[in-house]
Formats: structure tokens, sequence, C-alpha cells
């Protein structure tokens, strides 16, 4: 079994930037070592030869749920607005995002 | 009589409401001073919603004089604040959510409305339902009511304390791993996680969708087969919910469970497994025992790698799910002038610690390079563990197990280590994987007085012979219930 270390800072760094999260120094640290642990962890799924199995994606009964799509709630933008952080009229507010 | 009204059940408030010898506003005022008496304590509520309950009360009495008669009209319920409630705040526990007012309610919370339930809160849980102690919440955690220094376990563990504590008679949760079973076990109430499926969750928070289940907390198994009858049932706004015909779940109560075959894992009974949980298990298969049902030992072989594959599923189905909360359309915005570090700087606030580390995890298990070893491994994995359930239901009609390992631990016991944590749903995470019903309810106390749960498994859409077997065992008398210390 594998015992080398499976992730190292500066991968944990490229998983905080994909994941659009900021870490502080001190989070990248502790991320670093639960990270190690959880993944030595699951390591024990090497364990099990799954080379003929067909991997599970959804359990259960999808309904028969097909169905017009149309809108049936009612238009509502200012309860909506009301929710964002930052709105100018009927508009969601960002900054700038071209130079 | 209506300073105690908060203690019945539904079954019993059902009635007393419709000879119209209780109204729904003295139950309702009831629970309110319950919950006034109890929260400085317990913190099982993110949300009182007083003004909203009382109302929604003097609705319910007017229909109930009317004559109408639907299951839960009247009833107090708490709901966990995972539900989408039109107008009431729904946090997720979470500082990225806190001032979020949703403009719709979830299916569920609409249908319940329509009965003529009462919402007298929205329950704490862990943010974003990651974690089994509720200590994982922006707004503190809930304790358990028959102990203030132990957890009431998680995620749903608001809901599972409000009705031990009786600040409502019946509560929802939703459970990804165990999060109904195990607070249900905790708290010594019942608790039902449904087929995967059974019940819409459209306006649900979604954490893990291949996962997640809506279900029911009663006080007894009767009150939440109750529920179950009113939350199931097809639903047009979500596609992964069935449209198989909903049973009259109340019906199936015979309290019959004669030539019931009963397969007991022998992987459940693990070595670090409180001793008091296994001697209340092991009574309790006895008692069905001399009611008639066979005892039959199952195997369920791949029990050992469930929590593994369940952190890389769980964790990878969240980092997608959770992508959505990025300060731009609602939910907390740290402000800076380019986009890249808007999203960065407002989800690093925004999120707990525990929330980052599933975030982290999942999105390394879906990155390029690591799929195939982790993601795809572990829903092969998921493969063999539903096989296992499928091969034991061939020779048994019911699984009965543990709920969890231990009664509740105490509070910061196992905040340090995460794997730690994750162990404490080991009976109840594969019941997801293989996308089963699963009940936990009371079976027992230990030597400091802490509720025992037994775990029932049935197979799919077999909510009916959990249900009967519960309330078997519950009506034997074989445990006799002990009301929470608060």
């Amino acid at each position: 079994m594998d015992t080398g270390n499976k992730i190292n800072l500066e991968q944990v760094r490229h998983i905080a930037l994909l994941a659009r999260l900021e870490l502080t120094p001190d989070e990248e640290r502790r991320m670093l070592g639960d990270l190690e642990e959880m993944l030595q962890y699951v390591d024990k799924l090497n364990q099990l030869d799954t080379s003929a199995v067909e991997p599970t994606a959804q359990v259960g009964e999808i309904g028969a749920s097909m169905r017009e799509d149309a809108v049936t709630n009612p238009s509502a933008p200012d309860s909506i607005l009301a929710n964002a952080p930052a709105a100018s009229e009927q508009m969601f507010k960002v900054p700038k995002i071209i130079e | 009589m209506t300073t105690d009204a908060c203690r019945l059940t539904i079954a019993d408030a059902r009635d007393l409401l419709r000879r119209r010898e209780l109204s729904a506003v003295e139950l309702t005022r009831a629970c309110l001073e319950r919950i006034r008496a109890v929260e400085p304590r317990l913190n099982s509520f993110i949300t009182v919603c007083e003004p909203e309950a009382l109302a929604q009360a003097r609705d319910a009495d007017r229909r109930l004089a009317a004559g109408e008669a639907s299951a839960l009209c009247g009833i107090p319920l708490a709901i966990k604040d995972i539900y989408a409630t039109k107008g009431i705040r729904t946090t997720c526990a979470s500082r990225i959510l806190e001032n979020f007012v949703p403009t719709y309610d979830a299916t569920v919370i609409a249908r319940l409305r329509a009965e003529g339930a009462i919402f007298v809160g929205k329950a704490n849980l862990d943010e974003f339902a990651m974690g089994s102690s509720t200590e994982n919440s922006a707004f503190g955690p809930t304790r358990n009511p028959y102990d203030l220094e132990r957890v009431a376990g998680g995620s749903s563990g608001g809901s599972a304390a409000a009705v031990s504590a009786d600040e409502c008679l019946g509560s929802l949760g939703t459970d990804t791993g165990g999060s109904i079973r195990e607070p249900a076990a905790f708290c010594g109430v019942v608790g039902i996680k449904p087929t995967y499926s059974r019940v819409s969750r459209f306006g649900v928070i979604a954490y893990a969708s291949s996962l997640d289940q809506v279900g029911p907390f009663g006080k007894t198994v009767r009150d939440a087969a109750v529920l179950m009858r009113s939350l199931a049932g097809s639903d047009p706004a979500d596609s992964t919910c069935s449209t198989r015909p909903v049973p009259d779940y109340e019906q199936a109560l015979s309290g019959e469970v004669k030539g019931l075959r009963i397969g007991v894992p022998k992987e459940f009974f693990v070595e670090g497994m409180q001793p008091e949980v296994e001697e209340a298990v092991r009574a309790a298969l006895e008692s069905y025992e001399s009611m008639g049902a066979a005892i039959i030992e199952v195997s369920l072989p791949h029990t050992d790698y469930a929590i593994a594959a369940y952190y890389l599923i769980a964790t990878a189905e969240a980092s997608a799910n959770l992508e959505r909360y990025d300060g731009i359309r609602y939910g907390l915005r740290t402000e800076t002038d380019n986009l890249l570090d808007l999203y960065r700087k407002s989800r690093a606030r925004g999120f707990g610690a525990e929330v980052k580390r599933r975030i982290m995890l999942g999105t390394f298990a879906l990155s390029t390079g690591y799929y195939d070893a982790y993601y795809l491994k572990a829903q092969k994995v998921r493969t063999l563990i539903k096989r296992d359930f499928e091969q034991a239901f061939e020779g048994c009609d019911l699984i009965v197990t543990p709920t969890a390992p231990t009664t509740a631990f105490k509070l910061g016991e196992k905040m340090a280590d995460p794997l730690q944590m994750y162990l404490s749903d080991i009976f109840t995470i594969s019941v997801n994987l293989a996308g089963l019903p699963g009940m936990a309810l009371p079976c027992g106390y230990d030597g400091k007085g802490m509720p025992i749960g037994l775990q029932l498994i049935g197979p799919a859409f077999g909510e009916e012979v959990v249900l009967r077997a519960g309330d078997a065992y519950e009506r034997s008398g074989a445990v006799a219930r002990r009301p929470a210390a608060v």
C-alpha cells in the first residue's frame, strides 16, 4: 500500500484556487494535514478489485416527471433582488470584468 | 392541560384538536412557552417564528372549526433551517446565508402548509448539513436535552433536540449519511430517512445530491408514519422524485411481526462499540424473537469501506453544489475590485472550517488526474455496497443494527479530529449509499442515562415494514421511555 504523501502545499493552493476559496497560510497548512489524513484513509478502497464493477452514480427511482417547460411561478424581481448584496435597478451588480 | 400540551404526541393532539378539546393556538402557545424556557440552554433553533406560528395556528383553528381534518392541521413542527421557507430567513447555519430570505417554499413545506401544520421555528444544524454533532453551526451548537454537556448529534441536531425537549410535536430533518438517524438516537426520539427518491427535495438546500433525503422526526413511530404520509409523493419540480403511489403508512402499523425475518449483519458489531449499545440492541432482537420474528445472521461484507466511499462521493457533489455561493445573487459578499477575489474572499469569510475542508476534498477528488482514482473508484465501491444489501434482502425482510457505535459524546470531544467525527456515522452511511429507508428509534439508555438508538433498515420503498416493526417494538413496552431532563 502506498504510504507516500498524497498531496503537497502547492496542490492545496491550486485546489483552493479551483474551489474559489482564499485560504490563509495557517489554513493552508491545516488543510494539507487534514487532506493528507483523509486521503490516507480513503486509500483503503484500493484493497478492493473493482476492475469489473460498474460505477453507481444514482440510486432510487427517477420520476416520470417530464413536463412542459412552462413558467408557473410569478415573476418576483423585487424579492429576488432583495437578497442580492449589491443591486441596481433590476440588475445584480458585479465588479468591472472587462478592462 | 394546555401547559403540558407540548408533550403530546401528534396522534393524540390530532384527536384532541378534532374534538375541539384543545385549540391549535393553545397548543402552539404551549410549544412557544416551552421554547422560551429551554432555548437558552439547548439552542435547538436558529430562528423562532412566533408571530408567524400564531397566525398559522389561528388559521388552523378556523379550519378545524369548519370540520376540516387533514392529518397535520394545527400540529406545531420544527423545520431544519435547510428548507426554503417563503418570507422566513433560511440560513443553512452558515454565515454565507445569514440574511437569505427565500422567495418560495420547498415542496414539502408547501404541502405541510396546505395541511394546516404550524412552523414554530427553523431548527439548528451543522453548516450545510455537514457534520455529526451540530457543532459546525455558525449559530453555536445545539445541546443534548438529556445532558447539556453532550451533543445532540447532527447534522439535524436542532430538529432532534426540539422534539426530544417537547419544543414541538414533530420536525423535519435531512439525512445524507445519518443526519436524521444519529441525532434521533442521541436525543431519544424516532427519525426516518426514507428511500432515496421517496420524498421531494425541491427547495431543500443541496449538500450531496445522490445521497440527500428528506425525513421526519417524531416522539413515536406512529407520529413518524403520520408525517411520512404527508411528505412522500411525486413532485413535478423534482425529477429525482419517484411517482410511485404513497401508501397510508399509519395503516401499516398492525403491531404484528410474527414470521418477519430480521437480518443482523455480523459486520455491524465491531470492536470499539460501547458495550451498553450492543447489549441494548441484542435485547431488542430478543424482544423481536419473543414476538415471533426470526433472527437471521446476514453479511454486508463491504461495510468497512462505506465511510471512505461516502466521503469522496459526498464531498465531490458538495463541491459542485456549493459553487453557487459566490456573493453575487444572494448571500454574504466581500467587496473587492475584481471578480475572482470577490468570489474567493466572500467564500473564505462565509464558509466555516468543515465546509471548506469538504469543498477542498471534493474539488481534489474531481480534479484532473485524480477523478478515476478517487471519485470513480468510490462510485464503484458504492455498487458493491448496494449489492451487499440486495443480497442480504434475498434472505430477510428487515435489517436491524445499532444506529451509532456510542451514545451522545461530549461537546468538543471530536472537533479536533474530523476522521473520528466521520466514524460516528459508520452504521448509517451505507444505507444512504444504497438508497434504502432507515429508521432510528430508542431501545434503551446507558449507565449515564443517555438514549441508545436501534436502526431498522428496509429494502427500497420498504418504509411500511420498517414502520410496522418499529411500532411493534415500541408498543411491546420493552423499553420504558424516559423524558429528557432539560
